[in-house]
C-alpha cells in the first residue's frame, strides 16, 4: 500500500492581520486567507477542487467557493471538535489527492474569537461537553474543565506552576520576536505570571490562550505536482487522527486514566507511519489552548515519560537552541488563538526557513491539534 | 445558577438525586457501571441497564477554583470550588460537584483552603434543588 507519506505537500500559506478586533467579517477574511494562500502556490483558485475546515467554521463551501471563484469541487471535509480538527483538515485533504479524489485542496479557518461571543456563555445548549454533569456545579469553561486535569497532573507528577509559566514564556518570547504576533511588543517576566490574576486556580491568566480575531489557509497538491510550485514543497510525512477509547472530550474524568489523552492515540499512529523518531524532530508547533496542554502533548507524542512533561520544559528546552523549540510563532498563546491554524502555517514557515524565529535547517516539523479532544497531528519535512 | 439540561439517558440519576438517593447507571447484564450515562453497555453491549444505590462516599481526585468572567450567578459566588469526586464504589466514576459547608449550603460557603486532593467526601442533597453537593466526612 502507497499510503500518505511524502504523497502530498503543502505548498502555499496565507494569513489575515491578526487581532482581538477586525473590521470585517468572518466569511471576508476566510476569503482573503484562501486567496493569500493561492497566491502564495501560484496557484488559480479555478483549480482547486477539494476543501477542508472545522464544523465550528461558519463560512461554508458554498459561499466561499462562489465567492473567490473555485472550479468544480469533487471533495470536501469538515473536522469536528473544535482545535481538535486543525491538522485533520490537511489530512482529509492528504487523503483525499493522494487517493485521486482531487488535485488541489485548500484549508482553512476564519474566525472572530477576539470580538464575538465566547461559546461558554451559552446557556441554552450543551455544548461540546456533557453540560448536564458540569455546568450546574460552576464548572463553566473550557479552563475550568483542563484546569481540574491540571490540578491532578500538578499533584500526581509533582510537576509545578514554574514549569507551566516556562511554557507560557518560550511561546512569548517567540511572539515578541513576530511582527504578526498579537503580543509582539509585550515581554513576560516570571514575576508578571506569578502574580497574575487567576483564572481558575490552578490557572491564572497567561496559562490561557489569546482571544483573536483572524484567518488563516494553506494549500495541499501532490508530491509531483508541488515541484512546480512557487515555493519549496514542505511535505505531508505523517498524519493522524485519535480519538481513544472511554474517552469524554474535555471532560475526561471517567475511565481509568484521565491523564492520558487524544494525543497517545494519534501519536501511536503517527510513528509507526513515519520514517523518523521523536528525537528527531527538529521543532515542534504543539496546540496551546492552555498550557497544561504541552505538558500531557509532550509525553503523548513521546518527547519524555509519563509524568516527565513539567520537567522537560526546564532548562530552557522549549526555546531556539533547546531540545525542542516549540510554537516558534507564538502560538495560541501569544500569536493569535484561531483554533490551531497558525500552528500549521509556522510548521511550514519552518521549513521553507522564513519562520521570524528560525530554527537552523530544520527539516522535521511535528504540528498537533488540541489535546484533550479528539484530535489530530502531522509529521512535516522538508 | 444553571439547573441541568437533562437528555434522555441522564433523566433517571436527576429523579433519583431529587429523592436523596444516588444512583449510577449499571449494566443489567454484566454489571458494570458506566458513567455519563448512555444508551448500551461498552463492555457488553446489552441495553438492559438498572440504576445501582452507591454509598455516596468518595475522595476528591481533583479540584478548581474559578474566578471570573463567569456567568453572572456564578460570578457573584466566586471565587468558589469545584470538585471530582472519585466514587468508592466504582473509581472509575468521577462527579463533579461542590464541597459545601453542610446540605443547602451554596458552592462558596466553604474555604477554598480546606480542599485538598485526596479529602474524603459524602454526598449529601441540596433540598432546594436536588442537585447533589458534597461535604467532609468527618474523621
Amino acid at each position: 500500500m502507497a499510503g500518505l507519506k511524502d504523497a502530498t505537500a503543502i505548498v502555499g500559506i496565507g494569513q489575515t492581520a491578526f487581532a482581538k478586533h477586525l473590521p470585517e467579517d468572518e466569511r471576508t477574511l476566510a476569503c482573503r486567507a484562501v486567496l493569500a494562500a493561492l497566491d502564495d502556490a501560484g496557484i488559480s483558485p479555478d483549480e482547486v477542487d477539494a476543501l477542508a475546515s472545522y464544523t465550528m467554521e461558519e463560512t461554508d463551501e458554498v459561499e466561499l467557493a462562489k465567492a473567490v471563484g473555485f472550479g468544480d469541487l469533487t471533495f470536501f471535509s469538515k473536522v469536528g471538535y473544535g482545535g481538535g480538527g486543525s491538522c485533520a483538515t490537511v489530512a482529509h485533504l492528504a487523503a483525499a489527492i493522494a487517493t485521486g479524489q482531487a488535485t488541489v485542496g485548500v484549508a482553512w479557518r476564519s474566525r472572530k474569537r477576539g470580538s464575538g461571543p465566547r461559546p461558554w456563555k451559552n446557556t441554552a445548549v450543551q455544548l461540546p461537553t456533557p453540560a448536564q454533569w458540569t455546568r450546574p456545579f460552576g464548572l463553566l469553561r473550557p479552563v475550568d474543565e483542563i484546569a481540574l486535569l491540571a490540578r491532578r497532573y500538578l499533584h500526581e507528577y509533582g510537576a509545578t506552576r514554574d514549569h507551566l509559566f516556562n511554557v507560557a514564556l518560550a511561546c512569548r518570547n517567540r511572539a515578541n520576536q513576530n511582527p504578526a504576533a498579537i503580543m509582539y511588543d509585550r515581554p513576560l517576566t516570571r514575576e508578571m505570571y506569578m502574580t497574575a490574576r487567576w483564572i481558575s486556580e490552578p490557572l491564572c491568566l497567561f496559562d490561557n490562550c489569546l482571544e483573536t480575531d483572524g484567518a488563516l489557509a494553506c494549500v495541499i497538491v501532490s508530491s509531483e505536482r508541488a515541484r512546480d510550485c512557487r515555493r519549496a514543497p514542505v511535505y505531508v510525512h505523517s498524519a493522524a487522527q485519535g480519538l481513544p477509547a472511554q474517552h469524554h472530550g474535555m471532560v475526561n474524568y471517567w475511565n481509568d486514566d484521565p491523564l492520558t489523552g487524544p494525543a497517545w492515540t494519534a501519536a501511536r499512529h503517527l510513528w509507526k507511519h513515519a520514517d523518523f523518531t521523536p528525537q528527531d524532530v527538529d521543532v515542534a508547533q504543539i496546540y496551546d489552548a492552555f498550557t497544561p496542554l504541552i505538558p500531557l502533548s509532550l509525553e503523548g507524542y513521546g518527547f519524555c515519560a509519563r509524568g516527565e512533561g513539567g520537567a522537560f520544559t526546564e532548562g530552557g528546552a522549549l526555546e531556539i537552541g533547546g531540545r525542542l523549540p516549540l510554537n516558534t510563532g507564538g502560538g495560541g498563546l501569544s500569536e493569535a488563538y484561531v483554533h490551531g491554524f497558525n500552528l500549521i502555517n509556522e510548521g511550514v514557515k519552518q521549513l521553507r526557513g522564513t519562520s521570524t524565529a528560525q530554527v537552523p535547517g530544520a527539516s522535521t516539523c511535528l504540528v498537533t491539534a488540541g489535546e484533550g479532544v479528539p484530535t489530530s497531528a502531522l509529521l512535516l519535512r522538508t | 445558577m444553571l439547573e441541568p439540561l437533562v437528555d434522555t439517558d441522564g433523566a433517571p440519576f436527576w429523579q433519583y438525586a431529587a429523592q436523596g438517593e444516588l444512583r449510577v447507571q449499571t449494566c443489567a447484564d454484566c454489571g458494570e457501571p458506566r458513567f455519563p450515562p448512555r444508551p448500551c453497555c461498552p463492555h457488553c453491549q446489552s441495553f438492559a441497564s438498572e440504576w445501582r444505590p452507591v454509598s455516596g462516599r468518595g475522595r476528591i481526585w481533583s479540584y478548581v477554583v474559578p474566578h471570573p468572567p463567569l456567568l453572572p450567578d456564578y460570578a457573584e459566588r466566586a471565587p468558589y470550588n469545584v470538585i471530582l469526586v472519585e466514587l468508592a464504589d466504582a473509581p472509575r466514576i468521577r462527579l463533579v460537584g461542590n464541597l459545601v459547608r453542610e446540605a443547602g449550603a451554596p458552592l462558596d460557603s466553604l474555604d477554598p483552603d480546606r480542599v485538598r486532593v485526596g479529602a474524603r467526601v459524602q454526598v449529601v442533597f441540596d433540598p432546594a434543588t436536588g442537585l447533589p453537593q458534597w461535604i467532609l466526612e468527618r474523621s
